[in-house]
């Protein structure tokens, strides 16, 4: 059987399952991401190639910065610097790494000796070509849709995300949840 | 590609799916249930992939390309949540906001 999807698909069901006991974010953080590499590989032993190099740069590359922004956000105290020394300790890193290295294995496996048996690339590979004529092709109007999706995500975090510290210390000032720290407006 | 290792596929995208699902209802901090909502929708992703890998079709990878888009829009608004949230709330307690009491 495919060794490599074998050894990739493991290795994602290892780290996903860490990712959702541990309690550190940034730990969590580099689990999740190691699993979305393992998948990245899954994805490549199956043919998708292109799905693979989306996974890598588009979800492990983009989406999670984005989350690793927010942690930083988060930590915006005295503390930050000690959590920063405690978070470089090498047995932080040391199991995503292990996981790591267990994917560039399978991964090396499979470019090396990867006859079908030993299982390498099995499935068909499909180029970016296909993938991008099918996309402008019968699912033209998918895409529209998915650029609605985007510019209205676009609007939603804007009006989401605003500064309005003014508000928050009007609700501060009627006695409501927010107590302490709330910033005078601007 | 055959049957097979379609079977093997479908059941990690599924084990994925439900470990991102036990995330989502065990952990009360809001970063760990967005991971989890991550976890969720590329164990979705998965499943279309190894769809179009049995039938060797483009139509999974074209599907992929969307969830990741859907993925994009929900990790934008969802982390904007987050920082108001804390913002709030000064906690990032998926409880604290429980104001409906449901």
């Amino acid at each position: 059987m495919e060794f490599t999807f074998f050894a990739a698909g493991i290795v994602a069901l290892a780290t996903t399952a860490r990712v959702i006991t541990c309690a550190n974010p940034v730990h969590a953080l580099l689990y999740l991401i190691t699993s979305m590499l393992a998948l990245a590989i899954d994805f490549y032993a199956l043919g998708a190639a292109f799905a693979a190099v989306l996974e890598v740069v588009v979800y492990a590359g983009a989406i999670m910065v984005l989350f690793v922004f927010v942690v930083m956000m988060l930590n915006l105290n005295n503390e930050t610097v000690a959590r920063e020394k405690s978070w470089l300790r090498p047995q932080l890193w040391a199991g995503p790494a292990a996981a790591a290295g267990l994917l560039l294995l399978a991964l090396l496996w499979a470019l090396i000796f990867g006859g079908i048996e030993y299982g390498g690339i099995t499935g068909e590979e499909l180029a970016a070509r296909e993938v991008g004529m099918n996309l402008f092709g019968p699912y033209v109007l998918v895409v529209e849709l998915a650029a609605f999706l985007l510019l209205a995500a676009l609007v939603v975090a804007a009006h989401i995300g605003r500064d309005d510290t003014d508000q928050v210390s009007d609700a501060a000032a009627r006695g409501e949840r927010v107590t302490t720290n709330v910033r005078e407006s601007r | 590609m055959n049957e097979l290792s379609m079977v093997y596929g479908m059941g990690l995208a599924a084990l994925l799916f439900l470990l991102g699902f036990i995330g989502v209802v065990i952990r009360r901090n809001t970063l760990f249930v967005l991971m989890c909502l991550e976890i969720m929708i590329n164990a979705a992703g998965l499943a279309f992939i190894v769809a179009g890998a049995r039938w060797s079709s483009p139509d999974g990878n074209t599907m992929f390309i969307l969830i990741i888009a859907v993925a994009a829009a929900e990790a934008a608004i969802g982390l904007g949540l987050l920082l108001q949230l804390q913002k709030r709330f000064r906690t990032i307690d998926i409880d604290a906001a429980s104001e409906m009491h449901g």
